[in-house]
């Protein structure tokens, strides 16, 4: 009776979780950027290698479970069964040899998809700047002299760097599920995620580590564009009244929930390297952010 | 001098939210009630001398288990307001909670299931029956092991104090992560109750670890080496070992913490040259062996039962050994997985990565061992079997996430999301909870005396398997959907409101197979005349905890045996039992020293809390001054003769002849039964009254 029961309710759960998900984005299975996609091909693959152990050993438990039953009188039953070498060997080989082909898998990629490093040497990444806020998200275009709040818009196949850090706001961190993982932003530090977009759209994105009590409105939206309807926005911003000086900044730093998308021209320059420099509290810091290696 | 006396209390700090209120109101009354209940039945004193004084770890074992099953339904509790919230709160829908009060459940509910239920059940465990499975009388320490327990509970109360007074606790999450749990940023107390109620039960966690390594290593009978130790208590051993190592780390971070707030130093702060990242790393340090802490013994519990309900001794006892030391020994060096995402690059990552995947390797052997036990043996389906069976399918699902999350890109998209949690719990909840469940159902004929009726333990078994998954599966999918832990809100158009609904949904069935456990022992209570163990051994066991008597007696072994296998006892039943010569035992005498230096323990941490600066002075002289005392008391141990002995045994044996000629037999209630019985029993009251 529980073997049915149990069959039985797998196969409704599957089906109710099957219905749930029609029409449903689940955005890990449908990445639209480069990071995302070779991050669910690793995930995929590690997966299998591990079914490759898991199932066999699954099936195996239940089976004998189910065959060795009390009331079971065909199957042998043997109390003094001894166990040689060899099973000793078998028990620690295979889950050896999997863990092994895992790592295998492991290093190249850890090396490969780390989020500090330039997706392509040599082509310099478009930089956004971006700074967690109590509870938005600051990002700073140092080149194109535009910032927006909760809202960025990237031109698509271009590689893009920001660099995270935060102002007043404890560990926040920064994920765009849809282009790739997360990293962590902190006061003092500068991390570098570089992503690229390969799907026009828009995408949202969040902040993944809880950092007090706006922490689910602190959300953006990513817009994907052409590089002319990217270059087209940036002239329209870097046209507009709304600048963002020290005295708006200091605004910014007043926590706010659910804080609306907003767009400024002309941040003031030394804007995001005085944000850093207020933690370090030394030299005065250059706004090219690679200057902070090896922090 | 109002300040002076109270230091921040004022009535602000009384409850004055629903919440609190509520919290407030049924703390009181469940304390009435208490109260009410003793004095009536005139059961202090028993109450005082027999069960709160007492050195005796059985009873400590089970006053653990009270007050962890309490602990339980309290983090439940939370558990199910998380979820209903999250149910709720979807697009123009608030919800019903304020994110703040939303942040303070979860917090509690990840403090109180993993400290005040998990380590107190697991302790629970390994107090009854640690000492009965190597054949000891006593701890080496038994002083040192009520006082662990006192501390314990006095971080309970703490836990629980901001319901009585002081209307916030930390809502920060379960690990109070800086700078968020800095003053800057959460000014309120609510972070220094996590803290003083942490400290004062991670201490008795420390000293009972401790205690417990020296008995384990010490105090084992003649011929038990540590190659025959039973599975169960070598899985203590390596915990007790973790323990040992990392919960100081946990009180040397709490206290820097403490002076971050208190005093206003920098480690931990965003200014004048703090470091969180510190923090981070070494709050994980320390809170990644916790939860192997917790694993471990429920591993051995496993291979206990796997072995004794397949009938066969356990497959590959050494392999099954090393895999728990292994495990033990890498849990302490994987810390880092937790913060792939705080950028420390890809050499360092690569290594956390691997020495994570590592460990499935020893874990894996532990499964190919407990399935190499089953392979022609003859397995009887009883609950703790079933709990077993229905503990590997969903630690598999943990597994397999867990090594997922542990490949450093691959836990940049997973980290932070539903999917993390949905993992922690399969392990925690599969592994650890069903291992205590597993353990509770096989051991408890051996505290009580008599069985748990397995009809509505079984029901109880196959709700939690069933509203296990009803409840996870959609947090692995709102993972992959992008949804990140701790929402207080989201907004419709994620399309993710199913899902949490699903999950609450499972949350009630989850509910259900809690409700199904009381019932279970109130029921087996009822019927205990069909349900008692006359012999001790009900199981057909193979470790000595099954050669005494049930429940043990206050000495354990009236004759200390001999181990000569690992299947001690086993070995014993196949050779015959011999006819026993009694010797005079020594026993340690009852204190109330534990309970006194964990009041004052209490009232020093709450003063800290309140920054009552003189309560907290007096109080911290109060531990010292008893801590002395009790070092000057040198009768601290009574001897019972080897005739009384033989007088105890008789009279044991006469009253088990009695109560089997007074049994009962039948079949285990079913609930329409006992639900009727229960009727039947309310309208007896109610007739005898009118």
């Amino acid at each position: 009776m529980p073997v049915w029961l149990t069959v039985v309710s797998l196969i409704g759960l599957c089906v109710l979780v099957a219905v749930l998900l029609r029409g449903k984005d689940i955005i890990l299975f449908n990445p639209k950027g480069l990071i995302a996609d070779q991050q669910l091909r690793l995930m995929t693959t590690a997966t299998l290698v591990m079914f490759e152990i898991a199932i066999p050993a699954l099936f195996l438990f239940y089976y004998f479970a189910w065959k060795y039953r009390e009331t079971n009188e065909k199957a042998t039953h043997d109390p003094h069964k001894s166990y040689g070498k060899l099973f000793t060997f078998a028990i620690w080989g295979f889950p050896t040899f999997t863990m092994l082909l895992l790592a295998y898998l492991l290093v190249p990629a850890s090396h490969k998809l780390e989020p500090q490093k330039p997706i392509y040497d040599g082509i310099k990444p478009l930089h956004i700047q971006v700074v967690a806020m109590r509870w938005k998200w600051l990002f700073i275009y140092p080149v194109h002299n535009i910032a927006t709040v909760n809202y960025v818009q990237i031109p698509v196949h271009t590689p893009v760097q920001f660099d995270l850090t935060a102002d007043e706001t404890p560990m926040s961190s920064f994920w765009i599920p849809h282009l790739g993982g997360q990293l962590y932003a902190m006061t003092e530090h500068v991390n570098r995620l570089n992503l690229m977009a390969d799907t026009l759209g828009d995408f949202e994105g969040s902040v993944a580590e809880l950092n007090g009590i706006g922490f689910a409105g602190m959300r953006f939206n990513t817009r994907i564009s052409t590089q002319e309807d990217f270059d087209k926005w940036v002239a329209e911003i870097g046209t507009s009244a709304n600048i963002l000086n020290t005295s708006e900044y200091e605004k910014l730093l007043q926590p706010s929930l659910n804080h609306p998308a907003a767009f400024y021209a002309n941040p003031a320059p030394a804007l995001y390297s005085n944000i850093l420099s207020k933690y370090t509290g030394a030299h005065e810091h250059g706004s090219d952010p690679t200057e902070h290696e090896g922090h | 001098m109002r300040e002076f006396l109270l230091g921040r209390l004022d009535a602000d700090a009384l409850p004055h939210e629903w919440h609190t209120i509520g919290g407030s109101i049924g703390f009181i009354l469940m304390l009435l009630i208490g109260i009410g209940f003793l004095t009536y039945t005139k059961r202090w004193k028993w109450l005082w001398n027999e069960w709160l004084t007492s050195v005796d770890p059985k009873k400590i074992g089970i006053m653990y288990f009270i007050v962890g099953g309490f602990m339980l339904l309290r983090g439940g509790l939370d558990a199910i307001m998380v979820w209903l919230q999250q149910a709720l709160s979807s697009g123009s829908s608030q919800g019903y909670l304020s994110a703040q009060h939303f942040q303070e459940i979860f917090t509690a509910h990840g403090n109180i299931m993993v400290f005040f239920v998990a380590m107190a059940l697991i302790f629970g465990l390994i107090n009854y029956i640690v000492p009965l499975q190597i054949g000891a009388r006593d701890l080496a320490s038994p002083f040192m092991n009520t006082l662990g327990f006192w501390l314990y509970v006095a971080g309970v109360v703490m836990v629980n104090m901001f319901f009585l007074l002081g209307g916030e606790y930390a809502a920060t999450g379960w690990l109070a992560v800086a700078p968020l749990s800095g003053r800057e940023f959460s000014p309120g107390v609510g972070v220094d109750y996590w803290i003083w109620s942490l400290q004062i039960s991670g201490v008795g966690t420390t000293l009972a670890a401790i205690n417990f390594i020296m008995t384990i290593l010490k105090m084992r009978v003649k011929g038990m080496g540590l190659w025959k130790m039973p599975l169960f208590t070598w899985g203590s051993l390596c915990s007790m070992l973790m323990a040992v190592t990392v919960f100081p780390l946990l009180t040397a971070t709490l206290f820097l913490v403490f002076l971050d707030r208190s005093i206003g130093t920098h480690f931990f702060t965003t200014d004048a040259g703090g470091n969180a990242m510190m923090y981070t790393n070494l709050i994980w340090m320390w809170g990644h062996p916790e939860v192997y802490i917790l694993m471990l013994p429920s591993f051995g519990i496993f291979s206990e039962v796997v072995s004794t309900f397949s009938r066969k001794p356990i497959a590959g006892y050494k392999s099954n050994v090393l895999g728990m030391v292994g495990v033990s020994t890498l849990a302490l060096s994987v810390w880092l997985h937790h913060f792939y995402t705080m950028g420390a690059g890809a050499n360092v990552n690569q290594f956390f990565g691997i020495a994570t995947v590592v460990i499935a390797v020893p874990t894996s052997v532990l499964v190919f061992s407990w399935i190499a036990t089953m392979y022609k043996g003859r397995i009887r389906f009883t609950t703790p079997m079933l709990w077993f069976l229905g503990f590997v399918g969903i630690f598999a699902l943990g597994g397999i996430s867990g090594v997922l999350l542990a490949i450093p890109p691959v836990d940049f998209q997973l980290h932070n999301s539903l999917f993390l949690v949905a993992h922690f719990h399969s392990t925690v909840i599969g592994g650890v909870l069903f291992g205590i469940f597993t353990g509770l159902n096989y051991w408890f004929p051996k505290m009580t005396g008599f069985k748990l009726n397995e009809r509505i333990g079984r029901y109880a078994v196959w709700s939690w398997i069933v509203g296990f998954f009803v409840a996870f599966t959609p947090l692995y999918i709102l993972g992959l959907m992008g949804a990140t832990r701790r929402l207080d809100h989201y907004d419709a158009s994620t399309g993710w409101q199913p899902f949490f609904i699903m999950s609450f949904i499972g949350g009630i069935i989850i509910c259900i197979g809690v409700a199904l456990q009381i019932v279970q022992i109130i029921a087996s209570y009822i019927q205990k005349r069909q349900l008692y163990d006359y012999s001790g051994d009900p199981w057909d066991g193979r470790t000595l905890e099954w050669s005494v008597p049930s429940p043990a007696p206050d000495y354990n072994f009236a004759v200390i045996p001999e181990a000569s296998t690992r299947d001690a006892f086993w070995d014993i039943k196949r050779k015959g039992i011999p006819k026993p010569v009694y010797k005079d035992i020594h026993m340690p005498k009852s204190t109330a020293s534990g309970i006194y230096i964990s009041i004052f323990a209490f009232l020093a941490g709450f003063g800290f809390v309140w920054e009552i600066v003189w309560l907290s002075v007096i109080s911290i002289l109060g531990v010292i001054i008893c801590l002395i005392a009790r070092t000057f008391d040198e009768d601290i141990e009574y001897t019972i003769s080897a005739e009384e002995v033989e007088k105890i045994e008789e009279a044991r044996e006469n009253k088990i002849r009695a109560l089997q000629k007074n049994a009962a037999s039948g079949d285990d209630m079913g609930l329409i039964e006992f639900i009727k019985v229960v009727l039947k029993w309310a309208w007896g009251i109610v007739r005898s009254k009118s």
